[in-house]
């Protein structure tokens, strides 16, 4: 009984829970584009290779925030100038990919040996949404709400460059800068949930919840709404399930709120699948 | 016809990656023409209606309705070839239909008395008012041709180019696309641009025929380019054109052994061997 009111009195937990709600909503509302646009490795890979930039700040010692949305504004003008075509663009993607994995792993052994960060490799992939600072929530808050605001100011011409570049260029869109900007947009979102989540599990909070989302409604601006509420749903039953598994084996630590969300995720998607299924076949 | 020039190309020269595409093209489309645009596939079809569109660098001057052909001309409706969208893709018919008339405007957009009763008066006009409230993606090819044609013209333009509206289609599909598209051009007044690689389902309702082949042009009734002597000097080598039953044949070579690009409408997939 004193644990749960431990729970709604920590401040790791008010953290939690902000951080988680904001980065999850966006995720969500970004993640439908990114469905619409089949852009879901590119999304893996910009956590990945902000990953890189974050073992990168431990090293430092600088916010891992800034290591994140670093390498991944980066890598995503990186991605994006060096293929424009679909096939290019995924074979570019996996190049870059490479190589930031590489540094990342050297960067990570650095940490363990030199700067003492031991934890460093867990809290980068796998996520370190109890430890963040207040500060840092505040800046994600700020981060989270200019993307929702370019999004929607984006929103028609970006519809209409992801069904048909080529429409959206003949009615005067300049495609290859809204392309560019929504790239941009794309690893601020992954970074943000890379710290959430961790960089390995990233791109499952941006595209879970959407892949779900769209089974269960065809109407866009609906699906992001979904996309939103089953992010926020999947991170908060996570840090709940984490901080109750405080006395589970092998005890004296939670179990990672990253496991209980990607799970959670799998379970959304996969009623989402069954529940409509068959019923959507006209 | 009235005798306006809707589009003027004059000398149109297309090179991409070095290779002449099109080359010393000359056409001039009417107000109120339907234009067939004939030619098998790497003619240069698809090239000719970019640079109408504005798309492309082009050597000589293409102008539509008097202006330099641009990007942008609200004047001017596309369909564009081969438009796939995947089953899940949350996507409404009538979201699509609506982006015809603002999807290039910024933010979302705001739902209106106006706004919604041009849409639905335009998916009725194109008979698509039944599955307009379905996901795009579960669609069958013709229902999606007619959102991409109500999406053109809900825009109001004056010239309406399709790119291979009727590739992908039934033989049925095929028809009644063409009619409709004859049907609301002739009711708005708009001049129409219809890629095929088939003449026959155009036959009913084309005033012209643009034939391209190998980079050349010809442009005339279809009687008039129809004709062995007229497509042997555009691909530079023997062609026959054989009508059956009302139907056009070209057949290349002396021996007809290869059909060159029309079809007769026999064989159940309607398209070229």
């Amino acid at each position: 009984m004193s644990m749960w009111a431990g729970f709604w009195q920590s401040p790791e937990v008010h953290g939690a829970l902000a951080l988680g709600a904001v980065v999850a909503a966006v995720s969500g509302v970004i993640g439908v584009f990114v469905v619409l646009r089949g852009q879901s490795f590119a999304g893996h890979a910009l956590a990945d290779i902000g990953g890189a930039g974050a073992a990168g700040a431990f090293l430092a010692g600088v916010n891992s925030l800034w290591g994140f949305l670093l390498f991944g504004l980066l890598g995503a003008v990186g991605v994006e100038l060096l293929g424009r075509r679909a096939r290019e663009r995924d074979l570019a993607t996996g190049i870059v990919l490479a190589l930031a994995l590489g540094v990342e792993a050297l960067l990570l052994y650095f940490d363990t040996r030199l700067a003492g960060g031991a934890q460093a490799p867990m809290l980068v992939l796998f996520g370190s949404v109890f430890v963040v600072a207040p500060s840092t929530v505040r800046v994600v808050a700020v981060l989270s709400l200019v993307t929702a605001a370019v999004t929607g100011a984006l929103y028609r011409p970006l519809l209409l460059c992801s069904i048909e570049p080529e429409l959206a260029v003949t009615r005067g869109i300049p495609v290859t800068l809204v392309s560019l900007v929504f790239i941009l947009l794309l690893a601020v979102v992954v970074e943000e949930g890379s710290l959430v989540v961790g960089a390995l599990l990233s791109t499952g909070l941006l595209i879970g919840p959407a892949a779900a989302a769209v089974r269960l409604t065809a109407k866009t601006g609906w699906a992001m709404f979904w996309a939103a509420l089953l992010g926020v749903a999947a991170v908060w039953a996570g840090v709940f399930l984490a901080y109750g598994s405080y006395r589970w084996p092998p005890g004296g630590h939670g179990w990672p709120v990253s496991f209980f969300t990607a799970a959670l995720i799998l379970v959304f998607y996969l009623a989402a699948r069954l529940g409509t299924g068959s019923r959507q076949g006209a | 016809m009235t005798g306006e020039v809707v589009v003027d190309v004059r000398n149109l020269g297309v090179r991409i990656g070095g290779r002449p595409v099109l080359h010393n093209i000359d056409v001039r489309i009417q107000a109120g023409e339907f234009i067939g645009l004939i030619g098998a596939n790497g003619a240069g079809k698809s090239t000719f209606l970019k640079a109408v569109l504005g798309l492309l660098p082009a050597a000589g001057t293409v102008t539509v309705f008097g202006q330099p052909a641009r990007r942008g001309n609200r004047a001017v409706g596309y369909v564009p070839q081969n438009v796939r969208m995947d089953r899940d893709t949350p996507l409404r018919g009538w979201d699509l239909v609506a982006l015809g008339l603002d999807g290039h405007r910024w933010g979302f957009p705001l739902p209106g008395r106006e706004r919604r009763r041009r849409v639905e008066e335009m998916l009725e006009a194109v008979d698509a008012a039944r599955y307009a409230h379905l996901p795009v993606g579960r669609l069958s090819g013709g229902e999606q041709q007619r959102l991409l044609i109500a999406q053109a013209l809900l825009g109001g333009p004056r010239l309406l180019l399709l790119d291979e509206p009727l590739a992908s289609l039934d033989l049925k599909s095929a028809h009644e696309v063409v009619g409709l598209v004859a049907r609301l051009a002739r009711e708005r007044g708009v001049t129409v641009l219809l890629v095929a690689h088939d003449m026959n389902p155009l036959l009913p309702v084309v005033d012209r025929v643009l034939y391209l082949a190998d980079g050349r042009a010809a442009i005339g009734r279809v009687e008039e380019i129809f004709r062995s002597e007229v497509l042997s000097r555009l691909y530079g080598y023997p062609v026959e054109v054989l009508r059956v039953k009302g139907r056009i044949l070209v057949l290349g070579g002396d021996a007809g052994a290869h059909v060159l690009s029309a079809e007769t409408h026999c064989c159940p997939a309607g398209h070229p061997a």
